[in-house]
């Protein structure tokens, strides 16, 4: 194996394209890997992926694996570092039970658009059908959940698939893809002619083509509007399109509303930046989408958390739907004119279409509706007044420590809203969390992966006492890898959200919702991770220093209200303009 | 065709253009069956062009369900163009067997003129049964079953549908485009923007 490797590696590529050497499955596999630029792995092995990882001993160097404690937690870690970083994640997993602990997290990449490209060891392909020990049909399981998936049976074909798994993933709208491998073409040698990146698959159109006369449409209905808002989301993180969407911003002066995905792609205390969408998201916001007169989605895509009741939203307002996905033109919301295309492209034609503006009392209506909430909720919520600590103070306090240089990986549940509610966030890719699936046990490992993609920067996940039990082995990554992830729980003792929801809409029938906590201290302490656990206002400050200044992980257990609500609220049902403040 | 949003169910021809991919069926038929959609017919078959596969899919929806489950078939990576259209804008065929007994056949003359009548013909023909083949629409090969019940009808398959549009210029021009590797600005890709309120196109 180490000779293939110097092999692989010391022949130029030239050379290669010649000649060809003889090579393995496996060590193509990984040369391709370093010929896309990944230089780090989040995976587990197992039997069927063993020629792989044998391959992998001798690339060390170069490809920095870093050893989960479940798939799941591996998958996990993979978008958090594509999150972060806005490269593909890579991941390797065995066949049978390793690959299926993949699904869920295959599943929230695809509602989330994150490039991944998964490496599943599959069973010899003789074997395939005969329900050999490990064998599960990977890509009937997850072909539903991900962009694209192929398996491989023969070793020559692996330079190619590899290529255009890297290319599906990135490219148009990005998703996970997952290359199932059988254990012979791992094993298999071939000559190997070296490794050219994909660029075109007939059959594919990453970008719809711009047309024109839309954008003009666009441009028409936007000067024309006397109270035009601004909806995005993550699309302007995907599409690298911050600064456009930016520039289109100032220069018409609407006021702009973001989905939880989309958070970060303008800072937080931008000036037009009017706060966020959807359920648990700000009162203007909510009320207004049903009193502005053009609606301009970009990068969105009118999820029913947003929308709430579809029949009563927006309905007097004309819609402008800017998106890389055709298929999400019309799917919830009928749009008056649809942009199809990048909005890194599409957004710099509007911005030279339009004329400058500025929407001085429209935006005026956004602030007095924020001053209501503050009065009515957000005041109680970062500045408390009860004996109990809040979510929203330990985010408050957080804020003025990082300065909203941080990156923020949240779980789900109630701290998920409170967190995506009142982090501050100075910079894009920065508010990391599991938006349309909902997948508690994401943040543990999600931080883990989003402080491999940029090392630079303090990574922090605040996750509920429900979502850290459910992933909590990955603390034995962190121990074992030292990566310096810093955690807060915030722990109301309660699966906060569901009982919320017990709360208001079911007599308050708790119904297991009442959970236990392990001491994380001690839990943290067993894994060599320095950790503290406060439950007193007077602590919470030099807690938060204390954690922050630590070098090296560091689990912060803040014991906060047991039955605090999120509001405001729109309830299941009902129109985001009956938005609920208490 | 009906207007936009107008609930009411119909029967579609989707004409699905693919590659040749193994899993493309499964990944197509995943798309329906999340929204609890019941294929009614589904058949695949070589295209007008080499290496080129054409699904004919059959379903009974409304119009605004069939244009967002075809968008996302056109999605999948290895689709290259989704068409739906109403029966009134295809030309459209089912194909059915029938096995009845040979000795009813021989005795009685009024069997052998119903065939006639419904345009069969007869494929094999055996001592102890007949096999007829007609060819048509759903309603045709329907009867057929009904008037050959009573003779002691054996046996009845019915194959899936087969559907040409009536306005298609086939798809040699479409796949030129695709095969370019950076299309061209003129190249009008977004149909479905050209032609919101005509018929042939998503």
């Amino acid at each position: 194996m180490e000779t293939a490797q110097q092999e692989a590696t010391a022949a130029s590529p030239k050379e290669a394209e010649d000649t060809g050497i003889e090579i393995t499955g496996a060590v193509a596999l990984l040369e391709g890997l370093l010929a896309e630029g990944v230089d780090t792995i989040f995976g587990y092995p197992g039997g069927a992926i063993m020629p792989i990882y044998d391959a992998l001993y001798d690339y060390q160097e170069k490809l920095h694996h870093v050893l989960v404690r479940h798939e799941q937690g591996g998958i996990h870690a993979g978008q958090g570092y594509a999150r972060s970083s806005g490269k593909v994640g890579v991941v390797f997993a065995t066949s049978g039970p390793g690959a299926t602990n993949l699904v869920t997290g295959l599943a929230d990449a695809q509602i989330d658009s994150t490039p991944l490209v998964c490496i599943t060891g599959q069973v010899f392909a003789h074997l395939l059908g005969t329900d050999a020990f490990q064998e599960i049909d990977v890509i009937n399981i997850t072909s539903p959940i991900t962009k694209w998936n192929y398996q491989i049976t023969d070793a020559t074909e692996i330079p190619e698939v590899l290529a255009k798994a890297f290319y599906i993933a990135r490219s148009g709208r990005p998703g996970p893809v997952v290359i199932d491998i059988t254990k012979n073409a791992q094993l298999q040698k071939f000559n190997f002619k070296g490794y050219s990146a994909c660029r075109h698959i007939r059959s594919y159109r990453p970008k719809p083509i711009i047309r024109k006369e839309f954008v003009e449409k666009a441009a028409e209905l936007i000067d024309n509007a006397k109270k035009p808002f601004v909806l995005f989301g993550q699309g302007v993180i995907l599409g690298s399109a911050e600064k456009e969407f930016k520039a289109f911003i100032e220069k018409t002066g609407i006021p702009s509303a973001w989905t939880i995905l989309g958070a970060g792609a303008i800072p937080s205390d931008h000036p037009l930046n009017v706060g966020m969408l959807g359920m648990h998201g700000n009162y203007g916001p909510n009320v207004l989408t049903n009193e502005c007169d053009v609606l301009i989605a970009v990068g969105m895509r009118f999820d029913d958390r947003v929308t709430g009741r579809l029949d009563k939203y927006a309905k007097q307002a004309k819609v402008i739907h800017l998106d890389i996905d055709p298929a999400e033109i019309d799917k919830n919301v009928q749009t008056t004119v649809a942009v199809w295309g990048d909005c890194k492209e599409t957004l710099p034609l509007l911005t030279s279409l339009v004329k400058p503006n500025q929407h001085a009392e429209w935006l005026e209506k956004f602030r007095d509706y924020e001053k209501q909430e503050v009065d009515q909720v957000i005041k109680d919520e970062l500045f408390p007044v009860t004996e109990e600590m809040t979510m929203g103070e330990v985010l408050h306090n957080l804020n003025q420590l990082t300065g909203g240089e941080a990156i923020i990986v949240s779980d789900v549940g109630q701290h998920q809203m409170v967190t995506c509610r009142y982090a501050k966030l100075n910079n894009t890719r920065s508010n990391i969390t599991s938006g349309g699936a909902g997948t508690m046990g994401f943040a543990l490992p999600a931080a883990i992966g989003a402080k491999y993609g940029t090392p630079d920067k303090t990574v922090v996940a605040i996750i509920g006492d429900g979502g850290i039990q459910m992933t909590i082995q990955e603390l034995g990554t962190i121990m074992q890898s030292g990566i310096d992830v810093k955690i807060i729980i915030l722990n109301n003792q309660f699966l906060g959200m569901v009982r919320q929801w017990q709360q208001l809409f079911h007599d308050r029938r708790y119904s297991f919702v009442n959970i236990t906590s392990p001491d994380y201290v001690k839990v943290a302490e067993g894994y060599g991770i320095l950790g503290k656990s406060i439950a007193k206002r007077e602590y919470l400050v030099d807690a938060l220093k204390t954690m922050l200044e630590h070098k090296g992980p560091y689990l912060l257990e803040v014991m906060v209200t047991k039955e605090n609500n999120v509001f405001p609220m729109v309830p299941q049902g009902c129109s985001v303009s009956e938005i609920r403040l208490k | 065709m009906s207007t936009e949003n107008t609930p009411i169910k119909q029967e579609y021809n989707i004409t699905v253009y693919t590659e040749n991919q193994i899993g493309l069926l499964g990944r197509i038929a995943i798309i329906f069956t999340r929204r609890k959609i019941n294929i009614d017919s589904l058949n695949t078959s070589p295209s007008e062009i080499e290496s080129i596969h054409r699904f004919n899919i059959v379903i009974n929806e409304t119009e605004d369900v069939v244009r967002k489950v075809t968008r996302q078939i056109e999605k999948q990576v290895e689709v290259l163009k989704v068409y739906y259209n109403t029966n009134e804008d295809v030309i459209w065929q089912e194909m059915a067997l029938y096995k009845v007994p040979t000795d009813t056949i021989a005795e009685k003359a009024l069997v052998e003129r119903l065939l006639r009548e419904n345009g069969a013909r007869a494929v094999v023909i055996r001592k102890d049964y007949t096999v007829f083949e007609t060819t048509g629409h759903r309603e045709e090969t329907d009867n057929l079953i009904k008037a050959l019940q009573p003779y002691g009808l054996i046996e009845f398959v019915r194959s899936a549908r087969i559907a040409i549009i009536k306005d298609s210029e086939g798809f040699n021009c479409k796949l030129r485009e695709f095969e370019r590797t950076e299309p061209a600005p003129e190249i009008v890709e977004n149909e479905y923007l050209n032609s919101r309120d005509k018929v042939f196109t998503m």
